[in-house]
């Protein structure tokens, strides 16, 4: 319902972007403030015709770029320099054109965003939707085919008579006034109404509780299930299809490994070293692979060189020499026995060295044997 | 706010100003000196210096190009007082093989790969062999050239035509050419880029290489039309443009200066996130003995400077500023060359008097064009259909 006493201003209407700007202009030069022009779309040169001064949303958007800026940068570095400082791709934990894209982002998304709500609520005075001119038969032409101007009564050159008179006189049409709303006067903001704060909470939780929902609970339904959910058996996990219960089964019986030979001297190092013997030739390639496997799994104890002095000496019985004329004379074949099964303190590495590179290791203990007790001849 | 008529702009042949043509002829004569001395005393330099003037005239040409097709694909009618302009600079494209010939002479001064003993030793660059020998990169130049060349002259004759005869289909036609020009050109160019400025440091790519050349050449070619356009606006050659012709070229501008940026740090972040050493150490050249600076150097003067003086809409619209910044922009892109193709000659830091010579030439070529084609054609295509909403186009 609209008040039918005091208007809120005379508007008329004109057929041609021209007359508008033609219009506005005249409009300025009696000097009237207070008014604005209602057009389907943008027409250019309009705001110069006006006289409007520079938009200010500039500002903000600087104001909210900046914000996006400083605050994603600081962000970063606070994550990667204080919170969890972390070497990745071994760069320096502040390495900042990593920051560059999410900056650049952040800062567009702020600055976008930002001013166009504070745009919304600063000059449209969001949530106060209402507005005079809505629902009116002028608002409804100059949103399809006419350009429309409204000057509003509380400018202080405002003449009802005088008023009608110039719009006639710039060519305007239906020229009518325009009343209050009933209930609704205009212009308080309406930022802190509590229906408006009621609203915009329950949007909140619903937002949040939906956004909870989908990731919690849609994303595991059928078919979004990620394959999560299937029909098989994880390790250790137990199954009542078996009578004991139990999910994983043992192998049957008589099973071999890939590539598993079985040891046929267990228990037995002299026949070892009687019948084993090296299967790789003593290249470059097979020494230098073991001086790998010797340096990962031998030289812990038994040193560096094979001397027995590793740094757990003292702490530990000491691990015996591998220079020692006992070990010198072994064949190869005793030395992979003990590497296999163990001697004394020492365990066996059959499990962990694979069967090529124990021979690898004998090699190089040979390398290691010869360089101390070298000849004379190896010396020229 | 009316434009001018038709009828207002129909005197159209004009002619420089005698002080300019002179400038010209001696910016030519200069420029032509210092490339044979030059040539006479290290020829090696010279060469290098030749690569950046020859990729300079292939991007003012080939991206002039590029934007008459861009403005004829996407009908553009904001463009069309000013095409000719453009249309204009495109010009130089059947000329710049010229100034590679010195170039060719001289290839194993500063290809590597040219060297047949160099290739044999080095198993990547006998890899890359089949495509990086000399009979095949002389072959494409020609070929490259050849085809812009005949694109070009097809371009402008349709569309000189068009001033007498006002016949429409030119313009349907033009189109055309340009559906086809398009993607030629994508390949093409980013060959040039990958010919003559990559493959001086053969044992480094980087995929992005031929976008990084395209972004530098749409933006030498919109520059270089700006200044031109705005020059001739001053002088009366060109009908009264509104200020939103001159804000869509400020527009353009900017956008491209952004675009460059872009497209550099992009190349530079991929290649410095994933930190593989075939591909850091054409940046480590660039951020060691001196030419860190010149590295700092460019991005201020190619983004910074450029960026915060075309931010403001008015700036946009002002023709001094255009003006200052189209040039400003031609030397950054001069410079932008320059770090692209100098570290490969010297690993410290050199700037002499061939470097301050070689831009001349350029100058002095593209002035000799525009005088040459002002007295020969119309300034205006008066007989494009478009031409009037053009005058009257409006942001």
């Amino acid at each position: 319902m609209k008040r039918q006493d005091t208007p809120y201003g005379i508007t008329a209407l004109f057929e041609s972007p021209d007359q508008i700007i033609h219009a506005a202009e005249e409009v300025v030069r009696k000097g009237f403030t207070r008014f604005d022009v209602n057009t389907p779309y943008p027409v250019h040169g309009m705001d110069g015709a006006m006289k409007l001064k520079p938009s200010r949303v500039g500002f903000f958007a600087l104001a909210f770029g900046l914000l996006g800026a400083i605050s994603s940068v600081g962000f970063m570095t606070w994550v990667t320099l204080v919170d969890y400082p972390l070497v990745i791709g071994g760069k320096p934990c502040w390495s900042w054109p990593a920051f560059v894209p999410v900056a650049f982002e952040i800062t567009v998304l702020l600055a976008s965003v930002l001013s166009v709500l504070s745009m919304i609520v600063v000059y449209f005075k969001f949530p106060n939707v209402s507005h005079p001119l809505h629902d009116t038969d002028y608002m409804k032409r100059v949103s399809s085919d006419r350009f429309g101007i409204c000057i509003q009564a509380d400018d202080p050159h405002f003449d009802e008579a005088q008023v009608r008179q110039l719009l006639k006189g710039v060519g305007g049409e239906e020229i009518r006034p325009v009343f209050f709303e009933e209930e609704e006067p205009a212009g308080a903001p309406k930022l802190f109404d509590p229906r408006f704060l009621g609203v915009l909470l329950l949007t909140a939780v619903a937002t949040a509780g939906i956004t909870y929902f989908s990731f919690n609970v849609v994303l595991y339904w059928e078919p979004f299930s990620w394959m999560s959910e299937q029909a098989r058996l994880n390790a250790q996990e137990p199954s009542s299809l078996f009578p004991n219960g139990v999910g994983m089964r043992p192998p049957v019986k008589g099973t071999v490994a890939r590539g598993f030979v079985p040891y046929a001297f267990a228990g037995r190092p002299e026949d070892a070293g009687k019948y084993l013997r090296n299967p790789l030739l003593p290249t470059e390639d097979v020494v230098q692979r073991g001086r790998k496997r010797y340096l990962t799994f031998c030289s812990p104890c038994h040193g560096n060189f094979g001397q027995g002095n590793s740094r757990l000496q003292g702490q530990f019985p000491n691990p015996p020499t591998l220079h020692s004329d006992k070990v010198r004379d072994w064949p190869d074949g005793n030395v992979y026995h003990v590497i296999t099964e163990g001697q004394n303190v020492m365990p066996g590495y059959g499990s962990q060295i694979s069967r090529e590179d124990r021979w690898a290791i004998i090699h190089y203990i040979r390398v290691l044997q010869r360089a101390h007790n070298a000849k004379e001849s190896d010396l020229k | 706010m009316s434009a001018p008529e038709l009828t207002t702009i129909q005197p159209l042949k004009k002619e420089l100003p005698g002080a300019v043509r002179r400038l010209a002829w001696m910016f030519l004569g200069l420029g032509a000196l210092v490339m044979m001395l030059a040539y006479g005393m290290d020829a090696q330099r010279s060469a290098y210096n030749n690569i950046i003037l020859f990729l300079f005239l292939a991007s003012i040409g080939g991206g002039s190009i590029f934007l008459v097709a861009i403005e004829y694909i996407g009908g553009a009618v904001w463009s069309v007082p000013i095409r000719r302009v453009t249309e204009f600079l495109g010009g130089i494209t059947p000329v710049v093989p010229v100034v590679a010939v010195p170039l060719l002479l001289n290839l194993h001064d500063v290809f590597h790969w040219t060297h047949p003993e160099a290739v044999q030793a080095d198993p990547v660059l006998a890899g890359k062999s089949p495509y990086l020998n000399v009979s095949f990169f002389v072959f494409r130049f020609l070929a490259i050239f050849a085809l812009w060349s005949l694109f070009y002259l097809f371009f402008f004759r349709n569309s000189t035509r068009q001033d007498l005869s006002r016949n429409q289909r030119l313009t349907t036609r033009n189109i055309r050419l340009a559906a086809i020009f398009l993607p030629v050109f994508a390949v093409t160019l980013t060959l040039t880029a990958v010919d003559w400025a990559m493959s001086l440091e053969p044992h480094w790519y980087s995929t992005i290489f031929g976008v990084y050349y395209f972004s530098g050449t749409v933006l030498a070619a919109v520059a270089a039309t700006t200044y031109v356009v705005v020059k001739f606006q001053e002088k009366g050659f060109l009908p009264n443009l509104a200020r939103d012709h001159l804000y869509s070229l400020g527009a353009l501008l900017f956008a491209f200066v952004n675009f460059w940026a872009y497209i550099a740090f992009s190349q530079f972040l991929l290649i410095w996130y994933a930190n593989l050493p075939e591909e850091t150490y054409w940046f480590m050249a660039r951020w060691q003995g001196g030419w860190e600076y010149f590295s700092v150097l460019l991005i201020v003067v190619h983004f910074a400077v450029p960026y915060f003086a075309l931010l403001a809409q008015d700036a946009k619209m002002n023709p001094r500023r255009l003006k200052l910044m189209a040039l400003w922009i031609l030397a950054a892109h001069m410079l932008d060359l320059y770090w692209l193709v100098m570290p490969n000659y010297s690993e410290t830091f050199v700037f002499g008097w061939m470097e301050i010579g070689y831009p001349f030439l350029a100058a002095g070529m593209i002035m000799i064009l525009l005088s040459y084609m002002l007295r020969r054609y119309n300034v205006v295509p008066v007989g494009d259909p478009k031409l009037q909403r053009g005058l009257e186009f409006r942001l």
